[in-house]
């Protein structure tokens, strides 16, 4: 949210990867027990402003997401007639489309594994039984307040070369400025960095959460077995930890995939494409300049969409069964 | 959240290093021993520090620089307080330079408008998941849960298209539309309505009232922990809303905060003080938020995540 909440995507819950687990969990329930009129028309009154929003918004253009990615473009981006794999083919064949994975499969690395360690470290130190927890607990929270776009831009104040802050204290200690933004080398790491800093509050504050329902029976147990420090850590806590770490991992990588706010502010997937991620491209393609090439931007976007139910699916389907649960 | 200290807990700390007091300091002291300040806790302290010093350096910077005129937030090494004196120029030149207050009247337009159809459309679906007689209320349930699988930008154009055609573009209507429903907050008031007897309702049908009676009445003062944690989720995620209002609004006039305050760095003079002024007061609303409705949050973002 946003932590997933926060970086914009509205369709994205932070809560959507696990709650499939949830359900699968909760089978038992006696939901029939609670039908109580049978039969009734009613029920649908209830479902239908529901329904209403998700069939105009949601599946009506997925259906046309779809179509659109077997359509050439005209000049004004409307649809110039079938034209069958011919955009997933260009997909394939165009060298700047590699590009363009690498570049999210980089950004998606390079923040969802900093994000995670760094909270992970972060969170295990909290939960030891120090004074000023609220403080800290407080400080790590405050970037929660930052939308993706206000984050973004005092990011890029700081990142700014000339006069920026960052590189003023390079300078004190006689480094020569850094083009954060601007070196093709350093930009995707830059924007990276202040996604990495949006994210952390989030994940720390899942993980606290998890630390704080570890049973105190099991510490204990361990405890008097004779583990402690940084044993505990790692063979006691970690493992308990783990539904809560992949949680994460899913989240942050769905997240990751669906950045844009940070890009096109900091960069606008410069320099020479160095930070154009695949929502970037989308994005390139269908709006920016008025390009209106609906039909290739909507075959990336189908592109992404199965990397996102790909990544879903084999959340609540394969890996969760090697994830310790209590 | 907070974790009383446990005498367990207290004990391994004596422990460390000789196995063969420790249960005897575990038994026989009292529960609140003093614990010393061995290395390992200086590492923490310091370790936790340095990480709260970063993560708070933008948070200060963005603060203190908004204050800061030019021949300060320009300077070389970089000024970390305004030497030059606190300004509050900056504000009144980011009110000034775009039509700010504006767009403060639209993004909380957007975002309460948003959270309320949520908060209604949520509300009536999972009541009908669970109190109602539904054909098919699984394959219902499954289909609310997919939709929140479904990124925004996969199919962002179409619904773009959709908005261009009914001539929506540039309008309220456009930003609040197409994020009236949300399968996040039909899971989550399922959950809760879940989490009441049946027999509730039984009781409030005995007192004659009707299905949306008891909804009104009886569900929704008795689930507001879960419609508040729904409504700040909800409002946040619209008021940070960035890609899609930047899509279809045009006019400064229409656009949301966020949008505009990426237009100040676009000026003409590149102001880093008045860039900053401009964050300031577009975290506000989201600050107070995240101050006053932290338990509120902490239970929305974490849901699911939680066994």
């Amino acid at each position: 949210m946003n932590e997933g909440f926060r970086q914009g995507g509205q369709m994205s819950a932070p809560g959507v990867a696990s709650t499939n687990t949830r359900i699968r969990r909760k089978k038992a329930h006696p939901q029939a027990a609670r039908t109580t009129d049978r039969g009734s028309i009613k029920a649908w009154w209830y479902l239908l402003p529901a329904l209403l929003v998700f069939a105009a918004f949601l599946f009506y253009p997925l259906g046309r997401s779809v179509f659109l990615s077997f359509q050439g473009s005209d000049l004004f981006g409307r649809p110039s007639g079938f034209v069958g794999l011919d955009q997933y083919l260009r997909l394939f064949t165009d060298p700047g489309f590699r590009t363009v994975m690498l570049v999210t499969l980089g950004f998606t690395v390079l923040t969802v594994v900093p994000s995670i360690v760094l909270a992970l470290v972060l969170g295990l130190l909290l939960h030891q039984k120090i004074k000023a927890v609220r403080f800290f607990r407080t400080a790590f929270a405050l970037p929660f307040a930052y939308s993706v776009a206000t984050a973004s831009v005092i990011f890029g104040v700081m990142f700014n070369q000339a006069t920026g802050v960052l590189n003023g204290m390079l300078a004190f200690f006689g480094v020569d400025r850094v083009g954060w933004l601007t070196d093709p080398a350093w930009a995707l790491l830059s924007v990276s960095l202040a996604t990495v800093w949006m994210q952390l509050g989030y994940n720390l504050l899942v993980l606290s959460a998890g630390l704080g329902a570890v049973s105190e029976d099991i510490v204990e147990a361990a405890r008097l077995d004779g583990a402690h420090g940084w044993r505990m850590q790692r063979s006691i806590i970690m493992p308990l930890l783990t539904p809560q770490l992949f949680f994460l991992l899913v989240t942050g990588t769905i997240h990751a995939l669906q950045s844009f706010g940070q890009i096109h502010i900091l960069t606008k997937g410069g320099p020479q494409d160095s930070t154009t991620t695949l929502v970037y491209s989308i994005y390139e393609q269908a709006f920016a300049n008025n390009n209106s090439n609906f039909g290739y931007a909507s075959a990336q976007a189908v592109v992404l969409l199965i990397i996102v139910v790909v990544v879903s699916v084999v959340q609540f389907g394969i890996l969760e069964r090697k994830v310790f649960y209590r | 959240m907070s974790r009383t200290a446990t005498p367990s807990a207290a004990g391994a700390n004596a422990r460390t290093g000789s196995g063969a007091r420790a249960p005897q300091a575990t038994a026989g002291t009292p529960r609140r021993s003093r614990r010393p300040l061995t290395l390992g806790r200086v590492l923490t302290y310091l370790a936790l520090t340095a990480g709260a010093v970063v993560v708070l350096f933008p948070v200060y910077f963005g603060f203190v620089g908004s204050f800061m005129g030019p021949g300060d937030i320009n300077s070389y090494p970089a000024s970390l307080w305004p030497f030059g004196g606190f300004r509050a120029e900056n504000f009144t030149g980011a009110l000034n330079s775009i039509p700010l207050g504006r767009q403060y009247v639209n993004s909380v337009v957007m975002a309460g408008l948003i959270t309320l159809g949520q908060l209604v459309t949520s509300m009536l679906a999972a009541y009908a998941l669970v109190f109602l007689k539904v054909r098919w209320r699984s394959f219902w349930f499954a289909l609310f849960l997919c939709s929140m699988m479904v990124p925004s930008e996969a199919i962002i154009i179409p619904n773009y298209l959709t908005m261009s055609s009914l001539g929506l573009i540039n309008t309220t209507s456009a930003l609040v539309l197409p994020f009236l429903a949300h399968g996040f907050g039909i899971f989550l008031l399922r959950q809760a309505f879940l989490s009441f007897p049946v027999e509730l309702w039984e009781a409030a049908r005995i007192d004659g009232a009707g299905h949306f009676r008891f909804l009104i009445s009886v569900l929704v003062p008795l689930s507001k922990p879960t419609l508040a944690a729904l409504g700040i989720w909800s409002f946040l995620s619209a008021w940070n809303m960035y890609l899609w209002p930047l899509l279809v609004t045009q006019t400064p006039e229409m656009q949301t905060i966020q949008i505009g305050i990426t237009q100040l760095r676009s000026a003409d003079n590149f102001n880093a003080g008045l860039v900053l002024a401009g964050t300031v007061l577009a975290i506000i609303p989201t600050l107070l938020l995240v101050i006053f409705g932290q338990r509120f949050i902490v239970r929305g973002l974490t849901a699911g995540s939680i066994k």
